[in-house]
């Protein structure tokens, strides 16, 4: 499976407020969601976002609140995978849960820039920067982590056991 | 090699004798928490199960508090939603307006979280139990309806950081100044994925209210749980507040740990966090003249009864200043009721206050206290991210309910003493 597209990049800490802010959360919606993806911290975002396309941040990605609309809207804007140095516990699980694709790997958020194209296998966890012709070797899942994102998520898997 | 605090509880849970750093692990839980924003897409999530029902409908609770009493339309379906699951499979602990509380003050409140329980809650302050010495951390909705249908979950073994509390905190440095000082030393990631195990002989001078508010905001440190240790305080808690038993573990001897802080209590001040980090500290001497349109005493971290009577002994027989809007929020009907006995509703009514009903409003920018552009809150909440509380270009400042009433009197950023 892979990944390809063009990288929107953010800097450390970015929050689950500003991923989807608490004055849409009166919506469990996933269009609805992600209509307002990333608002308060990159107004652009939704009008520019392509189905495919990546987010790319340095540490600690979602931090603040368990919300599960933080991923919900990036997956349903049509995001296809984030990398970023760190995840914020809660949004790691919960990006796995749903089957949102996530990779740890501090290098590829050091050298990726903003408008980049990249393309990511998540089998291997190689990434590549087609932009700068320079690739990254991701984080692989534990085993476990796997068997969750291949049956899409927590509740299919559950439902294989 | 032995094990922490944390890795114990886990390991009881998971029935295995011992449990290592990073291990993936399946555990009991004791208890499945949601709310009205998190609960209606965990039940939409447990539709796709093949299986039908939940595993013990006394071992799951649902609270009504964040956009209660219903702030619209699209919230008051949600509520719905949850009210009809909670009907339908017959869960005992469904809080709804009149019975409500802000559910980490709630829970413990209600005697349903005890020593050496294994708790997940869709909130990310469900951590807020270590204080008892329980095991409790925040996750999603699709944990929540995974815990909800089968009664266990998937963890990761944490490491740990230990801190050592030392000393007696001074009269103005309560719980909240406590953690907003360690936030500050080791950042909002400083904890990322470990436990925060809390020891030493400084803790029988943190009030059972304190250790909630530090237990709070060790997600605002990273921390995937803040645990301390079960001393005669907490059993007088528990035995006051519940009828299950509990079970008390301790930290081995020889556990290991990350890293190890020492924290000494009489050397804290009351202290702040500035926009937009809670890792912004200063202490309140160091804030410069920081003038507020808004003030905020009340959520899951601050709105106890400790906290209350702090706010009302810096209010009595002043005037909130002129032009100020102090919202004062007690967190559960109980610390309402408690509070009006008191004569502390009084207090901040004859100040220029107002007091809400239990709800988490404004904490999170749903409503009860929205920030236009350019305004400043001081707020006992937990989080003062951009927008958090309003318009983007809004500021939130983290402390203590003492600084935040004694702010409330001067329209500034201000020390209690003041």
């Amino acid at each position: 499976m892979k990944a390809s597209g063009t990288v929107f990049k953010y800097g450390d800490n970015v929050d689950t407020d500003v991923i989807i802010p608490a004055r849409y959360l009166n919506s469990s919606d996933p269009k609805e969601l992600a209509t307002h993806c990333m608002e308060d911290i990159d107004k652009e975002f939704v009008n520019q976002v392509k189905a495919g396309d990546l987010i790319v941040a340095d540490k600690n990605f979602g931090c603040g609140s368990s919300r599960e609309h933080a991923p919900i809207a990036i997956k349903a804007a049509g995001v296809s995978c984030v990398i970023a140095e760190t995840f914020a516990r809660i949004f790691y699980r919960n990006a796995i849960n749903i089957g949102l694709p996530i990779i740890e790997c501090p290098e590829a958020a050091k050298g990726i820039e903003a408008g980049d194209e990249v393309e990511v296998d998540f089998d291997s966890g190689i990434i590549t920067n087609k932009t700068k012709g320079t690739t990254f070797q991701g984080q692989a899942f534990p085993e476990f982590m796997q068997k969750i994102i291949k049956a899409e998520g927590l509740i299919n898997y559950i439902n294989q056991k | 090699m032995g094990m922490t605090m944390t890795q114990k509880i886990l390991a009881a849970a998971a029935g295995l004798p011992e449990v290592k750093a990073g291990q993936l692990i399946e555990a009991k839980l004791d208890l499945v928490l949601g709310n009205d924003i998190t609960s209606p897409v965990a039940i939409h999530e447990m539709d796709k199960f093949t299986t039908d029902g939940i595993f013990h409908k006394d071992k799951i609770a649902l609270v009504m508090d964040h956009f209660v009493p219903n702030k619209d339309i699209k919230s008051a379906q949600h509520c719905k939603c949850v009210r009809e699951f909670a009907c339908k499979h017959e869960i005992s602990n469904f809080f709804d307006v009149g019975e409500m509380g802000i559910e980490h003050a709630l829970l413990p409140e209600k005697g349903l979280t005890v020593a050496g329980d294994v708790i997940i809650g869709a909130d990310s302050h469900t951590c807020t139990y270590g204080a008892l010495g329980a095991f409790s951390t925040g996750v999603g909705s699709t944990d929540m309806a995974a815990g909800m249908a089968t009664g266990k979950a998937w963890f990761k073994v944490p490491s740990a950081i230990k801190f050592n509390i030392i000393g007696k905190p001074s009269k103005w440095v309560s719980g909240k100044d406590v953690i907003l000082h360690i936030i500050g030393m080791i950042g909002v990631d400083g904890a990322l994925y470990k436990s925060m195990e809390f020891t030493g002989e400084g803790i029988k001078n943190l009030t059972m209210d304190d250790r909630f508010t530090i237990a709070n905001m060790a997600i605002e440190a990273g921390g995937k749980n803040g645990i301390f240790p079960v001393d005669d305080l907490a059993k007088k808690y528990m035995d006051e507040h519940s009828s299950r038993t509990y079970k008390v573990y301790e930290a081995d001897e020889d556990a290991e740990y990350d890293e190890e802080y020492t924290i000494d209590l009489s050397a804290l001040k009351p202290t702040v966090a500035f926009p937009h980090l809670p890792e912004n500290t200063r202490t309140v001497d160091q804030a410069g003249d920081v003038k507020i349109d808004q003030v905020v005493i009340g959520s899951c971290t601050n709105g106890r009864l400790d906290d209350l009577r702090i706010a009302a002994e810096v209010l009595k027989g002043k005037k909130v200043a002129k032009g100020i809007r102090c919202i004062v929020i007690p967190a559960t009907q109980q610390i309402y009721l408690e509070a009006m006995e008191e004569g502390l509703l009084k207090i901040f009514i004859e100040a220029g206050a107002i007091v809400s009903t239990p709800t988490c409003g404004p904490c999170l920018g749903g409503y009860m206290g929205i920030l236009a552009e350019g305004e400043r809150c001081i707020s006992t909440t937990n989080r003062n991210f951009v927008g958090r509380m309003g318009h983007v270009e809004s500021e939130i400042y983290l402390a203590s309910p003492a600084v935040a009433a004694a702010s409330a009197i001067t329209g500034r950023i201000s020390q209690p003493e003041e």
